[in-house]
C-alpha cells in the first residue's frame, strides 16, 4: 500500500470551532438536548391529532349526554342519560341488531372468499406472479369506493348484467325465487339485503386478504409437508395446521370488515332496503332530524363493540398479523 | 507530551448498567492502540465516547489536549470506520469518500481529486463511479477507510474493522492497516474481540471486562504477564493455576498462569513432574493441542505437530520451567 | 412458506383464487364499458350501442369541473399537511425510544381504525360546538387527519430500513444535524415520502364519508357522485366521471407501488 505524498499530515486542531450562526447554534443545541428535538418533532402532529381528532371525539361523546327538547327541537346542554334511554327503544335496538348481524355475515363471507386467494398468493405465487397478486388485491382496495358501489348498482339493477346473465343461463326462475324470499329478497337485487351483503363483501374483501396472506406467509412450508408426511389428509391438514395458523390473520382482517360494516352508511343507502343500519341512523339523526345527541349516542355503539372486539383480538395475538 | 486521547475517570452509565466505569486511559500520538474484550465489556462504548456519539456521565475526555465533552461528533477532528461500514447507499463511491469534504464546503473538483487519491491509497483507484451495493465486503471496508482518511483526522477509530471479512482477507487487511498507519502517522484506535488481531497489530492493548480496563500494555506484556485471571484466560487461553498449586512451585500463595506451549508432556515413567491424564488431543496443523487432567485441575498444552504422543486416557507427567510460571497480581 | 417452489397448486384452489380475483376486478372493468353506452335512462345490459359523445358532454359540464377542482385542491393541501405531520411523527417514533411511543402510534392510526362516520360526526359536532362554519378548510382539517397515517406508515417502514449508523457516519464526517438531514436522511426517505404522498392524495381524492360531514354545501367529486347515485340527473355523465375517477386514483397507486416495491411491505396498509 503506497502513501501518496500529496496527502499532507493533519495539522488541524482536534476540536473544530462551531460553524457559527443560527444553524450551527441550533444544530449544537439539538445535539446536546435530543429530547428538545424530539419534543419539537412530536409537537405538531400530537397537537393536530390531539386537538382536531381527540378533541372532536370528546365533543361527540359529550353531546351524547345532552338531550333534545322534543317540542322546540333545540339541544338542551344539561348532562343526562335520557338519550341513551332513547337508544334502547325497540326500533333503535332493531337497527343495532340488524347492523351487527350484517357485519358478522359479511366478515364470515369475506374470510371464506379471501382464504383461497391469500393461500395461493402466500404459498404458490412466485416472482412476477406474486407482484401481480399483490397488485391484484391492492388496486381494488384503493379504487374509488363510490365507483365500486356504482359498479354494483349497474350489476344488480333490474335490467343489469346479472339479470341478463341469469336469463341467458335459463336460471331466471332461480333469481325470482330468491327475490321472493322474505328478508333477503326484494323487488330487485339492488334493493334487497342480498345486494347490500354482496357489495359489503366486495368492498371490504381486500382488507381481509392482506392480513390473512401475511399470516400465511409466516407458516413454514415444511409444516404443511410434515403434516401430509404424517398421513394427514388435505382436510385434516387444513383443520389442524393451516387454519389455526391463519386464524390471527383472519381475526386481524375481521377487525376491518367488522368495523367498516358497522360504520358504513353509504352502501345500504344506495344498495338496499329502506330499513336502516347504524350508520344511516347516525346520518339521519344528525342531519334531517337534527338530533345530534341521539346520533352521538348511536356512534358510541360501534365504538363499544369494536372496543370489545379489539380486546378479544389482542388476546388472540391478531395484532402481530396486521 | 500531550496524549492523543486521554480519559480521566470516565464513566458511561445507562440507567443501572455501567457500560464504562471509571476508566483512565492515555493513548499516545501516532500509536496503534487496540481495545480488546468480550462483547458488552465497554470497549465499543469507549470508542463511541471518543467519536462523540456518547457523552460521559462522569469524568473528562480530551483529544490532543482539548476537552471533548459536550462537543458534537461533527466538530471533532476524529473519524470512524464503522463495523457495518455505514456507506451511504444513495451516493456513489467517489461521493461517499468526498462526503466529509463536501459538508465542509470544499469545491467539487478539489474534493473529487482528494477522494480519488484516498481511493488509490486503499488500492481502489477507478472505483469511484460504482455504488456501494456493487462492491464486495472487502472493497466496502476499503471505501469506508478512504472516506475516513480523506478528512485527515487526528485520530482514526475502527470498530471491529475486520469482523465481517473472511480469514484470508482479514490477514491481508491486518498487514495493510498496519503499514498504512505507519506511513500516515495517524493515531489508530481499534476495537476488537479477537485477541490474535489485537496482539498482532497493536502497539499497545487495553483489555476490557465489565466496563473496566483490566490491563494496558504491549502485546508481549499482556500475553506473557497477565495481571488477572480474566486477562490470562481471555488473551490466548492461558492455563490459570490456583494459589495452592502455585505455592508448590514458587512458594507464593498467588494465582498464576502458564502458557500452554510452556508445558512439556512426558510418559508417566519419566520421573518428576505433575501427574496427569491425557483427556484428548486436538490436531491443529502446525501444533497439536492436548487437554489434560491433573488431579481435577484442567490444563491445556500445545506441542509441535509430529511430536510422539501418548494415547488418550494414558497417564502422563507434565514439566515446565519455573520461570515460565507467571504470578498474577490478583489476590488469592 | 418458502419450500414448495415448483410444486403446483391443486386445481380447486386455482379456480377459487381465480374466481376471487375476477370477483374483485370485473365490476371495475364494467365501468369502462358503461362509459361508452348509448343508453341514457337505465343500466340496461348489454349496452344497445357504443358512443364517445358523453365524454364531450361531461367535458362541458361546469359542475363536474368545479367538483374536480375542489377535490384536487383539498387533496393537495391535505397531502402537504399529512406529509409534514406524518414524517415528523415517524422520525420521532423510529429514531428514539421514549415513553408513550405506543400511544403516539395509536393516535396516528385511530382516525383510520375507527369507522369513518365516527370521525365525520365527531368533527361535525366539534365544528358545531365551536361555531366554526363549513369551508374549504373544514374539509382539509378532516382529510389531513386521516391522511397522516399513510405517510406515517410509509415513512416508518423506510426509517426502519435506514441503518442508524448512517446518520452517525454523516455526523462523524463533519455534517451537522441540518446537513445530515439534507444530504443523508432526505434522499433516503424521499421515495417513501413520495409514495406516502401519492397514497394520501388518492385517499383524500376518494374520501366521501367524512367529507359529507365537513363539506356543508360544497361538492367534491365523491360528493358529486354520491348525489348522482341518490338523485340521478344524467346517468351517462356519471358513467364517464366514474371511469375518470378510476383512472385518476389508479395511477398514483401504481406509481407508489413502483417506488416502494423493493423492501417496504404493503405501501397501502392502513387504508
Amino acid at each position: 500500500m503506497s502513501v501518496d505524498a500529496t496527502m499532507p499530515r493533519a495539522t488541524a486542531p482536534a476540536i473544530l470551532p462551531g460553524s457559527g450562526g443560527m444553524r450551527g447554534a441550533l444544530s449544537d443545541l439539538f445535539w446536546r438536548r435530543p429530547q428538545l428535538l424530539l419534543l419539537l418533532m412530536l409537537l405538531p402532529p400530537v397537537l393536530w391529532l390531539g386537538i382536531v381528532y381527540i378533541g372532536s371525539l370528546f365533543a361527540l361523546l359529550a353531546q351524547s349526554f345532552f338531550s333534545i327538547d322534543e317540542f322546540s327541537g333545540l339541544i338542551n346542554r344539561e348532562l343526562t342519560l335520557k338519550t341513551y334511554g332513547d337508544l334502547l327503544q325497540a326500533a333503535n335496538l332493531d337497527i343495532i341488531l340488524r347492523t351487527v348481524t350484517m357485519a358478522a355475515l359479511v366478515t364470515l363471507a369475506s374470510a371464506v372468499v379471501a382464504f383461497p386467494i391469500a393461500y395461493y398468493a402466500a404459498r404458490y405465487a412466485r416472482g412476477r406472479w406474486k407482484a401481480l397478486f399483490y397488485l391484484g388485491v391492492m388496486l381494488p382496495l384503493w379504487s374509488s369506493y363510490l365507483v365500486k358501489i356504482y359498479a354494483w348498482k349497474l350489476i344488480l339493477a333490474k335490467e343489469g348484467i346479472l339479470t341478463w346473465l341469469f336469463g341467458k343461463l335459463y336460471l331466471q326462475w332461480l333469481l325470482d325465487a330468491w327475490l321472493s324470499l322474505p328478508v333477503v329478497g326484494g323487488n330487485s337485487l339492488s334493493v334487497s339485503f342480498t345486494g347490500t351483503f354482496i357489495v359489503f363483501v366486495y368492498v371490504w374483501l381486500p382488507f381481509m386478504i392482506l392480513p390473512v396472506q401475511a399470516a400465511l406467509e409466516r407458516v413454514p412450508g415444511n409444516l404443511v409437508e410434515a403434516s401430509s408426511d404424517l398421513g394427514a389428509s388435505p382436510g385434516q391438514t387444513f383443520r389442524n395446521v393451516l387454519f389455526p395458523l391463519a386464524l390471527p390473520g383472519i381475526v386481524a382482517g375481521s377487525i376491518f370488515t367488522f368495523s367498516l360494516t358497522l360504520g358504513d352508511y353509504i352502501i345500504p343507502q344506495i344498495i338496499g332496503t329502506s330499513r336502516l343500519f347504524i350508520g344511516q341512523a347516525v346520518y339521519s339523526q344528525q342531519g334531517t332530524a337534527g338530533n345530534i345527541p341521539l346520533a352521538a349516542a348511536f356512534t358510541v355503539v360501534p365504538i363499544v363493540i369494536m372496543g370489545f372486539y379489539l380486546w378479544g383480538a389482542k388476546r388472540m395475538g391478531a395484532f402481530d398479523a396486521l | 507530551m500531550t496524549s492523543a486521547v486521554s480519559f480521566k475517570q470516565v464513566s458511561r452509565h445507562f440507567g443501572s448498567v455501567r457500560a464504562v466505569d471509571a476508566v483512565d486511559l492515555d493513548i499516545a500520538p501516532g500509536e496503534f492502540f487496540a481495545m480488546l474484550g468480550p462483547s458488552g465489556s465497554g470497549k465499543t462504548t469507549c470508542l463511541r465516547l471518543i467519536a462523540g456519539f456518547e457523552q460521559p456521565t462522569a469524568g473528562s475526555i480530551s483529544i490532543f489536549g482539548e476537552r471533548a465533552e459536550g462537543v458534537p461528533p461533527y466538530r471533532r477532528n476524529v473519524n470512524t470506520v464503522f463495523q457495518d461500514y455505514a456507506l451511504f447507499p444513495h451516493l456513489n463511491v467517489l461521493d461517499n469518500v468526498a462526503y466529509g469534504l463536501m459538508v465542509k464546503g470544499v469545491g467539487k473538483a478539489e474534493r473529487h481529486k482528494a477522494a480519488e487519491e484516498a481511493l488509490s491509497l486503499v488500492r481502489l483507484p477507478g472505483y469511484g463511479a460504482r455504488r456501494p451495493g456493487q462492491l464486495s465486503g472487502g472493497q466496502r471496508q476499503r471505501v469506508a477507510l478512504a472516506r475516513a482518511l480523506v478528512n485527515q483526522p487526528k485520530v482514526l477509530l475502527l470498530d471491529e474493522p475486520l469482523g465481517a471479512l473472511d480469514l484470508k482477507l482479514r490477514e491481508n487487511m491486518q498487514e495493510e492497516l498496519k503499514s498504512l498507519q505507519k506511513a500516515l502517522g495517524i493515531t489508530f484506535v481499534f476495537v476488537t474481540h479477537d485477541q490474535g488481531e489485537a496482539l498482532s497489530m497493536a502497539d499497545r492493548v487495553a483489555v476490557f471486562n465489565d466496563g473496566r480496563i483490566m490491563q494496558i500494555g504491549t502485546p508481549e506484556d499482556i500475553y506473557q504477564r497477565p495481571k488477572t485471571r480474566f486477562v490470562a484466560d481471555f488473551v490466548g487461553s492461558s492455563n490459570v493455576l490456583p494459589p495452592d498449586f502455585v505455592q508448590r512451585y514458587s512458594g507464593q500463595h498467588r494465582w498464576g498462569s502458564l502458557r500452554p506451549e510452556s508445558i512439556r508432556v512426558g510418559r508417566a515413567t519419566s520421573g518428576e513432574g505433575v501427574a496427569a491424564r491425557l483427556v484428548s488431543t486436538n490436531y491443529l496443523g502446525a501444533t497439536t493441542r492436548l487437554a489434560l487432567d491433573a488431579d481435577g485441575l484442567k490444563l491445556h498444552a500445545v506441542v509441535p505437530a509430529g511430536t510422539a504422543l501418548p494415547v488418550e486416557g494414558e497417564a502422563v507427567v507434565l514439566t515446565f520451567n519455573r520461570e515460565h510460571l507467571h504470578l498474577m497480581d490478583e489476590p488469592a | 412458506m418458502r419450500s414448495d417452489r415448483g410444486q403446483s397448486a391443486p386445481l380447486g384452489l386455482k379456480i377459487a383464487a381465480a374466481c376471487g380475483l375476477l370477483f374483485l376486478h370485473l365490476p371495475i372493468l364494467l365501468i369502462f364499458v358503461y362509459a361508452f353506452t348509448t343508453e341514457e335512462k337505465s343500466f340496461v345490459w348489454p349496452p344497445p350501442g357504443l358512443t364517445t359523445q358523453w365524454f364531450a358532454v361531461t367535458w362541458n359540464r361546469p359542475d363536474v369541473w368545479e367538483a374536480l377542482s375542489l377535490s384536487v385542491r383539498v387533496a393537495a393541501i391535505s397531502t402537504a399537511i399529512a406529509l409534514v405531520l406524518g414524517t415528523l411523527c415517524a422520525a420521532a417514533v423510529s429514531r428514539t425510544k421514549f415513553f408513550g411511543r405506543e400511544t403516539i402510534s395509536l393516535l396516528v392510526i385511530l382516525p383510520i381504525a375507527l369507522p369513518g362516520i365516527i370521525t365525520g360526526i365527531a368533527l361535525r359536532s366539534a365544528f358545531a360546538l365551536a361555531d366554526i362554519p363549513f369551508s374549504f378548510w373544514t374539509i382539509v382539517l378532516g382529510h389531513a387527519t386521516f391522511c397522516v397515517v399513510v405517510v406515517y406508515n410509509n415513512a416508518v417502514a423506510r426509517f426502519r430500513r435506514t441503518s442508524g449508523s448512517m446518520i452517525e457516519a454523516s455526523m462523524d464526517l463533519g455534517a451537522d444535524g441540518f446537513q445530515t438531514f439534507r444530504h443523508i436522511v432526505l434522499p433516503n426517505i424521499a421515495t417513501a415520502l413520495l409514495a406516502g404522498g401519492m397514497l394520501a392524495f388518492a385517499l383524500s381524492f376518494d374520501e366521501v364519508i367524512v367529507t359529507t360531514f365537513t363539506a356543508g354545501q360544497q361538492q367534491t367529486v365523491p360528493i358529486w357522485m354520491l348525489e348522482e347515485l341518490i338523485r340521478p340527473r344524467q346517468r351517462p355523465v356519471t358513467n364517464v366521471v366514474a371511469m375518470v375517477v378510476v383512472l385518476v386514483t389508479l395511477l398514483p397507486i401504481l406509481f407508489a407501488y413502483y417506488l416502494t416495491r423493493d423492501g417496504d411491505q404493503i405501501a397501502g396498509s392502513g387504508k
